[in-house]
């Protein structure tokens, strides 16, 4: 048969010499190899309780953010979900009644803003879509593993980012140190 | 008959027809836009200036250019005009400052308006205009009115098209009250159209509204309007013609509306009834899925027929085949 490649080695048949009749060298040197290995940096870590450093353009699970006044920035306008090649996202929409300035930014919000956490495909888009820098894909969390598939399907309970300014994703738009100093101050004077 | 020439296309049509309906006989993408014309409204168009050409000879006997552009949907032709629309700079040059002008007040709630997706205002700004604004000045801002219990007004998407008031003029039968009050920034739809609201066809204000000033209340915050499948229905209505469109989200039907054609013309008026009050899918008689322009957001996620090339399935039920005749199928590539 006509080789394939000219890298064919031909294989001769030698005695072996002393040193490799004598068994023990070539004992000793495998397990040296094996105990080096003991000692090297390993290539795994132990995930979920250390975390590999995240690239600052990773883009990881959903956050809702609020405004400089602490009120949401989503008016649910939909060009998330229909930007969305997963169809991950679902929302309906609501009227801001009186007294509910405080809480929403625009006269119209998300009474419930779901995203499913297995369809989504991390790309980006929803955030691309969004014309209010409401939803951010945070750079620093992900999407824990779960049991139940409706673990995966985030609501508002999950997704809004807390109020508390110092406990804000560090995505999107960033409040100024003064702004996060008046909305802590006006934090402070609320009754919890 | 009068023989234009519209960017090159030669069209004869009857006198006294107007450019912009001598254009819409050509059809495609060199027809003008227009945003305050409305073919079924007499008296309605020459406010928006969206629709401005160019009319480089003025006919054959005078075939000096006009000395400025002229607005195509109420400027009749005559015979040996020839009119740049597509083809002149200077048009398109100055429908990017008509686009800057009408969005000069326009609050740009889009996110937040249930007109967007079907808006002729959003249209015409994406196809004309640039997208950034100069306007640092406070823009003018009304209150929402309540114009019934049905009909919301939001004055300060308002573009002042007049269109309303044509159609409140028209199923009124000239029992006139207001109209636009107040004039040039101070405009506004007034009294008026309040007072139509107990007439039968008053909902009809809503589907000629070319922005998001008057919207259906019933349909407030329910749904964003691509995420809905517009059907074509009928029913045996004794006020009104009865064939509408029904907006569906699964299996509720959210909004009625008149049938549009591609320039977003209702030809028949529905009365309030079959817009406000019939929404089950048992008072209707679906005809089959409504025809969506490719380039609109509504196709998004709406299958209405499939792509396919006829003469390879020979066995296409009787159906199809009658609905491929009426809307032919997309061409790919």
């Amino acid at each position: 048969m006509q080789p394939l490649t000219n890298r064919a080695k031909k294989l001769e048949k030698k005695p072996m010499t002393l040193a490799e009749r004598a068994y023990l060298p070539a004992i000793f040197q495998g397990l040296s190899i094996t105990m080096r290995h003991f000692f090297m940096k390993k290539a795994t870590v132990r995930y979920p309780e250390e975390v590999r450093p995240f690239s600052p353009i990773f883009r990881g699970l959903h956050v809702l953010k609020r405004d400089e006044q602490g009120r949401e920035r989503c008016t649910a306008c939909g060009l998330c979900a229909v930007a969305c090649p997963a169809e991950a996202i679902t929302m309906v929409a609501g009227e801001r009644k009186k007294g509910e300035e405080g809480l929403y930014r625009e006269e119209k919000y998300a009474i419930s803003y779901e995203v499913n956490m297995l369809r989504c495909i991390f790309c980006g888009l929803c955030e691309e879509a969004c014309p209010k820098a409401a939803v951010y894909l945070q750079a620093d969390k992900m999407a824990p593993p779960r049991f139940e598939r409706d673990e995966f399907i985030y609501g508002k309970d999950r997704l809004v980012e807390p109020v508390d300014p110092t406990k804000r994703s560090v995505r999107g738009i960033q409040l100024t140190p003064e702004q996060a100093a008046a909305l802590s101050n006006k934090m402070a004077q609320q009754p919890a | 008959m009068a023989k234009i020439t519209f960017d090159g296309i030669e069209v004869e049509v009857p006198d006294g027809t107007t450019i912009l309906n001598a254009a819409r006989q050509i059809g495609g993408s060199i027809v003008p836009p227009a945003m305050c014309y409305y073919t079924p409204l007499k008296g309605s168009g020459g406010k928006c200036r969206a629709c401005l050409v160019r009319v480089a000879a003025g006919s054959t006997k005078d075939p000096r250019p006009m000395p400025k552009l002229v607005a195509s949907c109420v400027t009749p032709v005559q015979d040996g005009m020839v009119v740049e629309n597509t083809k002149s700079e200077q048009v398109l040059d100055v429908r990017k400052g008509i686009v800057e002008m009408l969005l000069i007040n326009h609050p740009l709630d889009c996110p937040v308006c249930d007109q967007a997706g079907e808006c002729s205002l959003q249209d015409f700004a994406f196809e004309h205009g640039v997208s950034t604004t100069r306007y640092q000045e406070e823009r003018r801002t009304f209150e929402k009115i309540d114009i019934g219990p049905l009909i919301q007004l939001h004055m300060t998407r308002c573009i002042l098209c007049y269109r309303c008031v044509y159609t409140a003029d028209q199923i009124a039968k000239g029992d006139r009250v207001h109209g636009v009050l107040g004039r040039g920034d101070a405009a506004e739809i007034g009294t008026y159209i309040e007072n139509i609201i107990d007439n039968d066809f008053s909902g009809n204000v809503i589907d000629v509204c070319p922005v998001g000033a008057l919207t259906d209340k019933t349909f407030r915050f329910k749904q964003r309007v691509w995420f809905t499948k517009p059907v074509n229905a009928h029913r045996d209505c004794p006020k009104c013609a009865g064939n509408v469109t029904l907006w569906y989200k699964g299996k509720d039907v959210l909004r009625v509306t008149g049938r549009k054609d591609q320039y977003g013309e209702v030809k028949e008026w529905i009365c309030n009834e079959c817009r406000f009050d019939k929404k089950e899918t048992t008072d209707w008689t679906i005809e089959g899925p409504a025809h969506i322009e490719r380039s609109s957001v509504i196709s998004a996620n709406h299958y209405e027929l499939p792509v396919l090339n006829q003469s390879v399935i020979a066995d296409l039920p009787e159906s199809t085949q009658r609905d491929l005749e009426k809307n032919p199928p997309l061409k790919l590539g």
